[in-house]
């Protein structure tokens, strides 16, 4: 079960509080763009084992969008921001040791980015 | 000649202790070079392999696997063969591939358990019912045996179903006679043992790392087991196909995602037909052994680690206990995940790509199994003729591009 903390509310909940909304800093291709830029942005993505960068909303809260960064590999997720940010943000970028220890005195210690 | 699994050959079997049983198929050192390297060794990698060389002739074949064979998603689905979808390019080679398994045990001389029990998917809205007459009257000009049942029908058929909802009544289904479900292992060792007997290669713990060109064209992969040397590359491995485009480099329109599976305890046998109930995301059948096998939905969100949402397994059980009272009692002994990967239009991906020589089989998401052996069979007719044969012809990369999309996700008939 992930657990997310909405950068809108301030609420932490688990994940069946939120809808998933897939990934994230998209560029979107406007009218006259050429087949290949509108294909990579349609359906192309990059789909990584490591982190990845999504959007997600607080579907039974506040109703608002959002951004994640979570690792695909582990579970685990690294920060939320707000979804007005167009660039991944670098200190999320890569996923930080494990530290087991530090999850199992404080399951749900992930704090907001 | 290997040895075979007879009567007799199983008698001397029990009365030496099952001590002299060779290996199903062999574990060689690679080569420096290979005229076809297969990446991926489960079901779809295997049955490329194999078709290679009993269609084509081509026995100069490497199948790699970074862990060990049929241990992905070839050993973690609920094993359901059927092939009563709507569009026509689906139905040809899902057909296909059904009609294979019917012979499979005979052509591989491998018990593959392949048990034509009949597929039910249940109509538990009008909008289903509507869907699944649309896709018996398609079926009907495909040439592929279903027809819509009433909900007598299906009470007859599942005594232990329960019709009268109250959320989702069935209110009938679309029947498949001849469809069924096979032992999933069987179907990835009958397919390497007969690729063995025919000189491949089938390495395991073999990781490609890397692929190799030059200008423009494929010549060999970087593994954990040295470099090796290839005319073509299939590359056949489910859920990470993006990182192997990515080592090959391209762009796939595919996310990995995690869909689970359960079995209950073992019972009496119950229920000897398959059941898909896709508006509630269950579908259910009882495995040889007497476990319900139940397979649920797939994650919201990428995820490569084999373990799905807690509450999508309470989600289907929820639902399925609804239709099927008696699995409130049940235990349920085991539940797993598998990534699957899911394309925009969730058909698969059986094309070439921008490197030249390097063909990519990707894409069946959460109904790969059934597909195995046509599956097979149209990849090997790409890498042998350097192009798509009808097979696979209509489920090339570009209908991404043309917006020419194999709509089955939309079209009812699938679950997903």
């Amino acid at each position: 079960m992930l657990m997310l903390t909405c950068p809108c509310c301030g609420v932490s909940a688990e994940e069946t509080e939120f809808a998933p909304g897939g990934a994230a800093h998209l560029r979107r291709a406007g009218p006259g763009t050429p087949d290949d830029a509108f294909e990579a942005y349609m359906f192309q993505r990059d789909n990584p084992r490591g982190v990845h960068f999504e959007r997600w909303r607080h579907a039974y809260g506040c109703g608002k969008w959002f951004l994640a960064a979570r690792c695909t590999r582990t579970l685990r997720v690294l920060g939320t921001y707000s979804a007005r940010t167009t660039e991944p943000p670098a200190d999320l970028a890569a996923e930080p040791p494990v530290d087991l220890a530090a999850d199992l005195r404080a399951p749900a210690a992930e704090a907001p980015a | 000649m290997r040895m075979s699994h007879s009567a007799l050959a199983l008698v001397r079997g029990a009365l030496t202790g099952h001590t002299g049983w060779p290996r199903t198929w062999d574990s060689p050192l690679p080569r420096d070079r290979y005229k076809v390297i297969v990446v991926g060794a489960g079901g779809h990698g295997l049955a490329t392999a194999y078709y290679l060389g009993r269609n084509h002739g081509i026995t100069d074949v490497a199948v790699l696997e970074k862990g060990w064979l049929g241990g992905g998603n070839t050993g973690r689905n609920t094993t359901i063969i059927r092939s009563n979808y709507l569009q026509d390019a689906s139905s040809a080679i899902y057909e296909k591939s059904r009609a294979l398994y019917e012979g499979l045990s005979q052509e591989l001389n491998y018990n593959v358990m392949f048990s034509p029990r009949g597929v039910m998917m249940l109509a538990q809205t009008e909008h289903e019912v509507r869907g699944y007459l649309r896709t018996a009257r398609a079926n009907y000009l495909q040439g592929v045996e279903t027809r819509f049942i009433t909900p007598e029908e299906v009470q007859k058929r599942v005594p232990i179903i329960r019709l009268d909802g109250p959320r989702y009544p069935v209110l009938g289904a679309l029947w498949q006679p001849r469809a069924g479900t096979a032992r999933h292992d069987a179907v990835a060792w009958g397919y390497a043992r007969a690729c063995s007997a025919m000189g491949m290669h089938i390495l395991e713990n073999c990781e490609v790392t890397g692929v190799r060109s030059d200008a423009g064209r494929v010549s060999g992969v970087e593994t954990t087991r040295g470099a090796i040397g290839c005319e073509r590359l299939a590359i056949v491995v489910a859920g990470h196909s993006g990182r192997l485009a990515q080592m090959a480099g391209f762009r796939l329109p595919v996310e990995s995602v995690t869909l689970q599976a359960l079995v209950s305890e073992p019972v009496k046998p119950c229920m000897d037909v398959v059941v898909m109930a896709n508006t509630v995301h269950g579908y259910l059948s009882q495995s040889d052994k007497g476990e319900m096998v139940i397979g649920g939905g797939a994650d919201g969100f990428n995820n490569f680690t084999q373990r799905g949402s807690w509450h999508h397994i309470e989600e289907t059980v929820r639902a399925l206990v609804e239709t099927f009272p008696m699995l409130s009692r049940l235990k349920m002994l085991r539940q797993w995940g598998g990534v699957v990967d899911m394309t925009g239009d969730r058909s698969p991906i059986l094309s070439p790509t921008p490197l030249g020589g390097c063909y990519i089989n990707c894409g069946w998401g959460t109904g790969g199994f059934k597909a195995i052996p046509g599956s097979g069979w149209a990849m090997a007719e790409m890498v042998a003729n350097e192009a798509p044969g009808p097979l696979a012809a209509p489920f090339g990369l570009e209908r991404f591009r043309e917006g020419r999309f194999i709509d089955e996700s939309v079209a009812a008939g699938v679950a997903h």
